[in-house]
C-alpha cells in the first residue's frame, strides 16, 4: 500500500522530475545539499506548494485536489521553526493542530484530550501554561510537533526537525519518530546523515532537485554517492547498523 | 474566557451611562427625559450621539487594530497602516479645497479607492500576499500623505485651517439616521470577523502554519483586509483619522489577556469603545468650555497606561 505517490514532480525552483512512492508507514529522511528542492519537495507533499508540474496524489487523489480541510486530517507538517510574534501559551498552539476538527468557537472534550496526549508523548506537559516565546528552540520543536501530533494525521512531514536539539534531544526525538513510524507515515528532512543512517527504514538523497539516490540506507547512504553529491569524504565505522560516518572536506 | 468578556461589557455600558452626564453644562436626567429644555437638546441631541459614535469608533479601530496586527504578524499595524484611511482623508482634504458640503461622502469614496488599489495590487491570481499588502498599504500612505501636503499648500486660510481640524480628527454630534447605519455595518463586520477568531490565531502564527490546519488563507485575509477597510473607511468618514486606539488597545488586552481571538476580539470591540467614549468625554470636560482634539486625549490617556502595563508584564513575557 503506498500513501504520496510522485510522477516527474517540478516546481518553478528547486525540484526537477523527482519520481517515487511512499509506503503508509515507515520513517523515510530526505538528505541533500542546499537548494537541492528538499524543503519545496515536503512543501508540496504538505500541499502548500502550487502549482506543481507533473503529478503528486496522496491515496489515490491529486494533493491539489484536496479539500483543505479533510487534507490537513490526514497530512500534518512541521515547519523549521516558528517566528511567534504574540503571546500565545503552549497549550493554544498546541489545540491549534485540532483545528482541522472544529466544528465551532470552541474546543471540545476531545480536543483537550488530544492536545493533553501530545503533550505527554513529547513531554511538553509540564509547561502548557507558558508563553511559547519563552521557549528554548528545543522545547518550541516539541511543542510544534505536539501541535502537528494533535492532528492525528496518517503522514507526518517534518523540515529538519533536529535543527534546534541538543544530542539528547535529537536522539529522543528520533526516537519518538521511529515509534510513531510504525503506525504512520514520518518524512524527515535532516541534513544530519547519522540520524538518517540510524534511524530511517528508508533513503532519499536528492540533488539539483533530482532522486539521486533512494533505497534503504544501506543502498543509498554510501561514500560514493556523498562523495559524488555533497562534495566531501565519508568513511563509514562499523558497519551500517549501529555504524556512524565521519567526513573530511 | 466568559469573565473576561463579561468583565468588559459591565466597564462599558458603565462608561456609557457615566458619559452623556458629564460636560460643561450641568443637566438632570429626569428634566432631560421629561423632555425639558435645555437638558432634553442637551442630552438626546448633544451629548449621546456623541457617545454612541465613540462607541462605535472605538470598538471599529480597536477590532480593526486586532485584525491587521494578526493578518500582517507585525505588532506595530494599525487600522491606519493600509492606506484606506489616507485615502479617506485625500477625499475629504479634495472635498474641503472645491467647497463641497459632503466631505464624509468623499471621504468613503476616497478610502474605497484605496482599499481597490490596495487589494488589485496584492492579489496576483488565487495567491494574496500580505507582504504585498503591507507594502502597498505603505505606500499609498505615503502618497496620500504627499498629496494631502500639496492641496493644503495650495488651500486658502479658511480651508487650510478646515484641512488641519479635520486632520486632527473629532468626534462631532451626528444624526440618529446616520448612527444606525454605522451601527448596522460595525456590528455585522465585527461578528464577522469574530466568527473567524480561531483562524485568526492560526493566520497570526503563520500562511503556513494556518494553511497546513486546513484555513484558506487567501479568503481569510481577503476578508479581514475588507472587513478592516470597511471599518477604517466608515469610522474615519465621520470623525477623521483618530490615532491610537487601534494601536494600543490591542496591545494593552494582549498584555491582559493573551492572544487568544476568541477572548481578544470580543474585549477589543467592548474596551476599544469604552476607552474612545472616556477619552472624548475628558476631552470635553477637563479645559471647558473648550475642547481638547480627542486624538491628543487617546494618546495622553493611553499611552501612559500602557507603558505601565508593559513595565510591570515585561519580566513574565520576555519582552
Amino acid at each position: 500500500m503506498t500513501s504520496f505517490i510522485a510522477r516527474q514532480l517540478g516546481f518553478a525552483y528547486g525540484l526537477n522530475e523527482a519520481t517515487f512512492e511512499f509506503p503508509e508507514h515507515g520513517l523515510i529522511t530526505i538528505a541533500g545539499p542546499n537548494g537541492a528542492g528538499k524543503s519545496t519537495l515536503l512543501g508540496i507533499l504538505a500541499g502548500l506548494r502550487a502549482p506543481y508540474r507533473g503529478s503528486c496524489m496522496f491515496a489515490e487523489k491529486e494533493v491539489r485536489q484536496w479539500p483543505k480541510r479533510e487534507f490537513a486530517r490526514k497530512v500534518a507538517f512541521l515547519p523549521q521553526s516558528v517566528r511567534m510574534e504574540f503571546p500565545f501559551t503552549v497549550e493554544e498552539v498546541v489545540l491549534m493542530g485540532r483545528t482541522p476538527y472544529a466544528s465551532g468557537w470552541f474546543q471540545t472534550a476531545e480536543d483537550r484530550w488530544a492536545a493533553e496526549e501530545a503533550m505527554t508523548t513529547t513531554d511538553t506537559l509540564a509547561f502548557r501554561g507558558r508563553d511559547f516565546r519563552t521557549l528554548s528552540g528545543g522545547e518550541a520543536q516539541r511543542v510544534i510537533l505536539a501541535s502537528a501530533l494533535t492532528q492525528r494525521p496518517e503522514a507526518l512531514l517534518l523540515d529538519e526537525p533536529a535543527t534546534h536539539l541538543d544530542l539528547r534531544h535529537q536522539l529522543s526525538l528520533y526516537r519518538l519518530l521511529t515509534e510513531l513510524a510504525k503506525s504512520l507515515l514520518v518524512v524527515a528532512v535532516t541534513h544530519d546523515l547519522n540520524l538518517a543512517l540510524r534511524f530511517s527504514d528508508r533513503a532519499m538523497v536528492l540533488e539539483d532537485g533530482r532522486v539521486a539516490g533512494d533505497g534503504t540506507p544501506e543502498e543509498v547512504l554510501t561514500p560514493a554517492l556523498i562523495a559524488r553529491v555533497f562534495g566531501v569524504q565519508a568513511t563509514l565505522h562499523g558497519g551500517h547498523h549501529g555504524g556512524w560516518m565521519s567526513y573530511e572536506g | 474566557m466568559k469573565g473576561s468578556v463579561l468583565l468588559s461589557a459591565a466597564v462599558l455600558v458603565m462608561v456609557v451611562i457615566i458619559a452623556p452626564l458629564l460636560g460643561s453644562s450641568h443637566i438632570e436626567l429626569g428634566r432631560a427625559f421629561a423632555g425639558m429644555s435645555p437638558d432634553h437638546e442637551i442630552f438626546f441631541y448633544a451629548r449621546l450621539p456623541r457617545v454612541i459614535l465613540a462607541l462605535l469608533g472605538g470598538a471599529a479601530l480597536s477590532v480593526t487594530g486586532v485584525l491587521f496586527q494578526c493578518m500582517l504578524r507585525d505588532p506595530l499595524a494599525e487600522p491606519y497602516t493600509l492606506g484606506v484611511s489616507s485615502g479617506a482623508s485625500v477625499g475629504a482634504v479634495i472635498a474641503i479645497c472645491l467647497g463641497w458640503r459632503a466631505t464624509g461622502v468623499a471621504s468613503l469614496v476616497g478610502a474605497a479607492l484605496v482599499l481597490l488599489i490596495v487589494l488589485g495590487m496584492a492579489v496576483e491570481g488565487r495567491r494574496l500576499s500580505s507582504f504585498t499588502l503591507l507594502l502597498t498599504g505603505v505606500t499609498m500612505n505615503s502618497m496620500a500623505f504627499a498629496v494631502i501636503l500639496f492641496l493644503h499648500n495650495l488651500a486658502s486660510f479658511s480651508q487650510s485651517f478646515a484641512i488641519s481640524r479635520w486632520l486632527m480628527g473629532g468626534l462631532d454630534a451626528v444624526e440618529y439616521s446616520t448612527l444606525a447605519w454605522l451601527a448596522m455595518v460595525v456590528v455585522a463586520a465585527s461578528v464577522l470577523v469574530m466568527a473567524y477568531a480561531p483562524h485568526w490565531n492560526l493566520l497570526a502564527v503563520g500562511d503556513d502554519w494556518a494553511s497546513s490546519r486546513g484555513v484558506s488563507t487567501v479568503r481569510l485575509t481577503a476578508m479581514g483586509y475588507v472587513a478592516g477597510s470597511v471599518l477604517t473607511g466608515l469610522v474615519t468618514s465621520l470623525t477623521g483619522p483618530i490615532g491610537f486606539v487601534g494601536l494600543i488597545v490591542p496591545h494593552a488586552l494582549r498584555l491582559k489577556l493573551g492572544a487568544d481571538h476568541r477572548v481578544l476580539l470580543p474585549c477589543a470591540f467592548l474596551l476599544g469603545g469604552a476607552f474612545l467614549v472616556a477619552c472624548d468625554t475628558l476631552s470635553r470636560t477637563v479645559i471647558a468650555p473648550t475642547e481638547i482634539p480627542v486624538g491628543v486625549l487617546t494618546a495622553l490617556c493611553g499611552g501612559p497606561f500602557f507603558l505601565w502595563l508593559l513595565k510591570s508584564r515585561r519580566r513574565s513575557l520576555w519582552l
